[in-house]
């Protein structure tokens, strides 16, 4: 193993690593023998972080699991997410579909390293249930798994892959957040001790498994080692997901998607990200370069806005989307995205009374930190980060006036199921 | 510190709160709780504990600071 493609390497690419025994051609064989003790230091010493979005470390996460364990809620269970609700975010898709069995091995590294009785493969709806179902009996009748494995499907909504949601779903109910003390590493599903981790996070503990600590920390940064799986869309000529090193400076993984055009802002982080603009610098993508602009690494979504193209017309159009998949239970989340996002529809057309502003502030206040989920929140902070990049068209908008010359939407990657959004907010 | 949570998803923001303990609880424009203040001062509690009891859909909970494990 070489160069950046950790997880998905060129002989990916057509769908082989689909096939086992490809797969163990490519990474040699899971071994599960391999004691408990050594397996829980080798994820401690990479400094594997969660790549769902929250970056938590792994190894915490494990060690939360293995502490509630054993205090007479039965065993524990572990969990693949792969439910990525973020339209912008194509990577848990792409590396489900090209190197699924990495995320599986993954899962019976982490129900070893919690001692769990049972794991879960959480997607969304779609032709990679089918496909992950028959992997997993593939596997079964292999013996390669030591734990077994069943695959559980969400409606392909925002909020799907929230861990509260995903506790309800593979319940049997529906897949919206629920009210959410006692942590879900305590009393998850069926209240018994619940692991969660992004597919993506389960690729590497497989490969920290196989090849070890070091070998991982190899490519990233000192604080934040590893590659990640970057989904880049926007004004780039070939959107897609990139694998690169954490720390990858944006020029360089926007030059990978082929740039052809100035870029004044990204949003990084998905729609529940941060803008930030793009200065002559070739800023590095990771959270100790990123946190200077209130941003962070996230699960990886990097949209690219070009000079022509107005980013008031962008944030209000997100804002709609994120108010619509708001799943209405909580009320200021409820009133209040659409308000935001009706307030910000407002200012993209422009003209309008400065007044509109303090509105925004208000709301965006009335919203922050009042729900059951982040979705609210993470709304906000996008909100936020876009009226300050984008200060400067925010004033010529009041006057009237918009200095975009591109008018088309910029089209992030948007499932069909959530296609209903472009009109319903413009 | 006592501290006083909301359970978002179960509040229909029916109001009674506000009016039993104006001092720490307004509403906001859709008529869901406001909480005015990281902590309760002591002296509003009787007030606090009023609004708590007469919620109803059980939404507000008090948090006692040696008792974290009130919140459920």
């Amino acid at each position: 193993m070489s160069g950046w493609d950790r997880l998905l390497p060129d002989s990916g690419a057509s769908g082989e690593l689909r096939d086992l025994a490809h797969h163990e051609r490519i990474y040699g064989q899971l071994d599960l023998r391999v004691s408990r003790s050594a397996l829980l230091s080798a994820i401690r010493d990479s400094g594997l972080t969660g790549r769902g979005g929250a970056g938590f470390p792994s190894s915490r996460k494990i060690d939360a699991v293995r502490a509630a364990t054993g205090s007479g809620r039965g065993d524990s269970i572990v969990v693949a997410n792969g439910a990525e609700g973020e339209p912008a975010s194509d990577k848990d898709k792409v590396l489900l579909t090209f190197a699924p069995h990495l995320v599986l091995d993954g899962l019976q590294i982490a129900a070893k390293a919690v001692d769990a009785s049972e794991a879960v493969v959480y997607v969304h709806e779609g032709p990679i249930v089918a496909m992950v179902a028959s992997l997993v009996s593939v596997r079964r009748r292999a013996g390669v798994d030591a734990v077994p494995t069943r695959v559980v499907s969400a409606p392909a909504k925002f909020i799907s892959g929230q861990e509260s949601a995903l506790v309800s779903r593979i319940e049997g109910g529906l897949a919206i957040p629920r009210a959410t003390p006692p942590p879900i590493y305590q009393r998850g599903i069926n209240r018994r001790p619940t692991l969660v981790n992004n597919v993506e996070t389960l690729a590497h503990m497989a490969l920290v498994a196989r090849f070890g600590a070091d070998w991982f920390r190899s490519l990233g940064t000192d604080a934040e080692p590893g590659t990640m799986l970057f989904s880049v869309s926007g004004a780039v000529q070939r959107p897609g997901v990139v694998e690169a090193p954490i720390g990858v400076g944006l020029a360089t993984l926007l030059q990978a998607c082929i740039v052809t055009e100035p870029i004044q802002a990204v949003l990084v982080g998905g729609y529940h990200g941060t803008w930030i603009s793009v200065t002559g610098d070739d800023r590095a993508l990771c959270d100790a370069s990123l946190q200077s602009v209130g941003g962070r690494v996230g699960a990886g979504v990097v949209i690219a806005l070009s000079d022509a193209t107005c980013g008031l017309v962008e944030v209000a159009r997100i804002a709609g989307y994120l108010a619509n998949q708001s799943a209405g239970q909580c009320g200021p989340c409820t009133n209040g995205l659409p308000a935001i996002a009706a307030a910000l529809s407002r200012l993209a057309a422009g003209p309008v009374d400065a007044s509109l502003l303090l509105q925004l502030d208000l709301l965006n206040r009335l919203v922050d930190g009042r729900g059951a989920c982040r979705h609210p929140d993470g709304t906000v902070r996008m909100v936020r980060s876009a009226l300050s990049v984008f200060a400067g068209e925010v004033h010529q908008h009041l006057a009237g006036v918009c200095t975009a010359t591109y008018h088309e939407a910029l089209t992030p990657i948007v499932p069909s199921a959530h296609k209903s959004f472009v009109g319903a907010s413009s | 510190m006592t501290t006083l949570r909301v359970d978002w998803i179960a509040c229909d923001g029916r109001g009674l709160c506000a009016e039993l303990a104006p001092e720490v609880i307004h509403v906001d424009p859709w008529g869901y709780p406001v909480i005015a203040s990281d902590s309760v001062p002591s002296r509003v509690l009787p007030h606090v504990r009023r609004a708590v009891a007469a919620c109803p859909t059980l939404a507000l909970r008090l948090v006692e600071p040696d008792r974290p494990s009130e919140r459920r």
